[in-house]
């Protein structure tokens, strides 16, 4: 990465992590996207992990993520990422892994991926966007939608008796005994960012001890499909996602809690 | 190496160690599940990845994974697990990754049954997935040419990044022969796997493995990529076997058990004075179509023979163009034709273009 | 020469297994041969078939419709291999449990009390391997001695201590065959 000459009187406060590219992304703007892939760099740069790292991106709006990454990637199918991730890491335990996925890819069409993977203890991290729609198809239902919640394919709000329920990932792969780290964050604040950015440390740090599978779910925003403001957006997610999904660890095995004592 | 009694599930499976299998992901399914039983064990004692995943679309996925790694991987399966896999052999084809595959295919259409069958004969040659694309696809007739294929498959996977799949039924895959193993190859190092794997971007610049082109005109370029690395394969790779076609006025043309079934079908005709030959492709995909275009300046008539309504049937049609008659007789369900049902099909083509 | 042999019984009868005594005994000898066993959904006690070939040129089909010898472990299989067996074959029949005369005048018929003899012997799973040894004796397809060798060599790690009584059994069937 290129190196800027800094004036001896000032001081770099602020610069793109050596894990991102220099690339404009696709995203629309006010999307949370864009935070989540900041502090993933971030973190695996401050852990130094760059050059070891494998990232997986889904099929979602988060599909060109390896244009923003700045390290090796593959792309996935839709919901098969978990599945590729397993034979990554598996046949490169010294590498770190981990999955990127929407909640289309994640909870609906990749359910079983997840669950089987996550109930292995497979070795890579997964990071969970939820944003209780689908982006990139243009806001239609996701298993994530809440009770009520208007999309285009159920413009009257989702309703439970004809769709079933919102699924909560993070309590569901909590409850699973491979399950090294599994946590709800939120980017909505900057509380919420900086809360995200340690739960992906942890999950990190637990993969590389090999404690065994990680997760962290972050609940995002997407004010283009939500048909609202950014601002209102984000007022929303804390209003009404937060209430539905609750946020906090839902399984930190004690072979992490040591880990995190031990720091 | 001397020869022992190898079940050719077992021998598939062990031909795939010796030719430096890293990691086997797959799922059981009869007539099939032998090769992943094999494997369970015979993996974790050589300290090598063998994962039984929780179905068929987790597994190529898995082989997807490691392969974008650069490791030499594989699943196999039969016939509606492969179907499960299409999804994920689409994505390897465009990512050109290499990767094994090995059907042992029964009974279609549904879930069938168990009964050895050729019915894959399409998925295999025409359509493994969505989009533009042929795997190399290899089908042996014996347990000792499972074997061969199976290495032969891995080295032409690697050597063209595609996917080579290994078609043989139930019966191939249930039977028992003499046959010979070729010595353990030692495994690939890390620092010998190709420059575009996922290794870590560690003092180069990132790879990316994607089959994601966004813009019809890029796409197109891949494609053209894909399509002249299938013509390349074309002008090499095509393989087959002829038994009697020096002075053969008929011309027998059947794959896999049926190809040997053929052979016990040409002596016997033989023996009663019919001049009959047999060309067995052993590959399916590319095709023997030159061979067969000029076997029929040679012969008077051939007869297809096959385990399904008559797949391969149009590839020799389509290599032969007219030259000469072409019947065809074909079991379905799991039926396997004998050298008495053969035999009578070819006095009837006899009787029908006079020959002899 | 080529002999088709098909051993038919019910599953848990050994049918598979004098099929691969008689295959490795075969692939020693120098010969080609085949194996290929019916299959099917598992099921405890169901039918089990195995059909072995032994050539000295190279085999084309291993299955066949007629096949020049059999042995015959229950009454479903006599009822499907007597009628099949080439003229001049040979045909071994459970008499413990087939209560049937061969109506055939064409082929040669050894008629053993195998599962009664098994008993005695101590074991009534040896009932294949009489058989085998009437089979091998009747068609001399290969010596009684290289079944003797594939028994040393191939019987399971967890029936050594019978190798004793399967050679003793083998050799009831051989008897049978001469006499």
């Amino acid at each position: 990465m290129a190196t800027i000459d800094i004036p001896a009187d000032m001081e770099l406060v602020y610069q793109r992590p050596e894990s991102l590219t220099p690339a404009h992304t696709h995203y629309c703007p006010g999307c949370t996207h864009g935070i989540i892939h900041r502090l993933i760099a971030e973190v695996l740069d401050e852990l130094g992990l760059r050059e070891r790292t494998i990232g997986i991106a889904p099929v979602g709006c988060s599909v060109l993520a390896y244009y923003y990454f700045n390290f090796d990637m593959a792309e996935a199918a839709h919901g098969r990422a978990p599945a590729m991730a397993t034979g990554m890491k598996r046949t490169n335990p010294d590498k770190v892994v981990f999955t990127y996925q929407g909640d289309g890819d994640l909870a609906a069409i990749g359910t079983a991926e997840i669950v089987h993977s996550a109930n292995r203890g497979e070795l890579f991290t997964t990071i969970f966007v939820n944003n209780a729609i689908y982006g990139m198809t243009g806001g239609q239902m996701a298993p994530t939608t809440l009770p009520g919640q208007v999309s285009t394919s159920c413009p009257s709000g989702r309703d439970v008796e004809l769709a079933g329920f919102p699924m909560h990932m993070a309590e569901l792969l909590g409850g699973l005994p491979g399950t090294a780290y599994v946590t709800r964050q939120a980017v909505f604040d900057v509380r919420g960012i900086r809360r995200t950015k340690k739960a992906l440390t942890t999950a990190f740090r637990a993969q590389l001890a090999g404690l065994g599978f990680t997760m962290v779910e972050v609940l995002s925003t997407c004010n283009t499909n939500w048909h609202m403001s950014v601002l209102g957006a984000l007022e929303w997610a804390k209003d009404k996602m937060v209430g539905y999904y609750p946020l906090g660890d839902t399984k930190v095995s004690d072979a992490v809690r040591a880990m995190l004592e031990e720091k | 190496m001397a020869k022992e009694l190898w079940e050719g599930n077992a021998a598939i499976a062990e031909a795939a160690i010796r030719a430096g299998l890293e990691a086997f992901y797959g799922y059981p399914i009869t007539p099939q599940t032998e090769v992943l039983e094999h494997l369970s064990h015979r993996m974790i004692e050589l300290g090598r990845v063998f994962l039984q995943a929780e179905s068929e679309v987790a597994s190529i996925n898995m082989v997807y994974g490691a392969a974008c790694t650069g490791v030499r991987v594989m699943t196999s399966s039969s016939s509606p697990g492969i179907s499960l896999m299409q999804e994920g052999l689409s994505y390897i084809a465009c990512s050109e990754v290499p990767a094994v595959v090995c059907n042992i295919m029964r009974g279609g259409p549904g879930l069938g049954n168990v009964q050895p069958a050729q019915g894959d004969y399409f998925q295999a040659v025409k359509s493994a997935g969505h989009g533009d694309y042929h795997m190399i696809v290899l089908a042996p007739s014996n347990v000792q040419e499972a074997i061969d294929l199976m290495v032969l498959a891995f080295d032409l996977a690697d050597k063209y990044r595609t996917i080579a799949m290994l078609v043989a039924d139930g019966a191939i895959g249930q039977m028992m022969e003499p046959a010979e193993m070729p010595p353990l190859r030692p495994l690939r190092k890390p620092e010998e796997r190709g420059e575009w794997a996922l290794t870590g971007a560690r003092g180069r610049e990132p790879n990316t493995i994607t089959s994601l082109y966004l813009g019809a005109e890029n796409l197109e370029v891949v494609n053209l990529r894909l399509q002249e690395k299938l013509r390349q394969i074309e002008a090499n790779e095509v393989r087959w076997k002829e038994y009697d076609t020096e002075d053969a006025e008929l011309l027998l043309v059947a794959f896999g058990t049926v190809g040997r079934i053929c052979q016990t079908a040409v002596r016997e005709a033989r023996a009663k004075g019919v001049k009959v030959g047999l060309l067995r492709p052993v590959t399916l995909w590319p095709f023997p179509s030159a061979r067969l275009a000029e076997l029929a300046g040679q012969v008077q008539g051939m007869l297809v023979v096959e385990m399904n309504a008559g797949q391969m049937l149009q590839d020799v049609r389509l290599a032969v163009e007219g030259r000469c008659p072409i019947e065809f007789y074909g079991r379905m369900g799991g039926v396997i034709p004998l050298p008495d049902d053969i035999l009578p099909e070819l006095h009837k083509l006899e009787a029908a273009v006079g020959a002899g | 020469m080529q002999e088709e042999i098909i051993i038919s019984g019910f599953g848990g009868q050994g049918t598979l297994f004098a099929g691969q005594l008689l295959s490795y005994a075969a692939m020693e000898e120098g010969f080609h041969v085949t194996w290929i066993p019916s299959y099917g959904p598992e099921m405890r006690g169901g039918k089990a078939r195995c059909t072995v070939i032994v050539s000295d040129v190279e085999i084309g089909s291993p299955l066949v419709r007629r096949p020049s010898a059999a042995i015959v472990l229950n009454l479903p299989s006599m009822e499907a291999f007597e009628p099949a067996i080439k003229p001049g074959g040979t045909l071994v029949v459970n008499r413990s449990l087939i209560p049937l005369q061969s109506e055939r005048d064409d082929i040669r018929v050894i008629y053993a009390s195998a599962t009664d003899m098994a008993i005695e012997l101590g074991n009534v799973r040896l009932a294949n391997v009489i058989c085998l040894g009437a089979l091998v004796q009747a068609t001399s397809v290969v010596p009684v001695t290289a079944i003797e060798r594939a028994l040393d060599n191939h019987l399971p790690e967890r029936h050594r201590k019978l190798l004793g009584i399967n050679k003793e059994a083998l050799h009831k069937g051989v008897e049978l065959a001469n006499g």
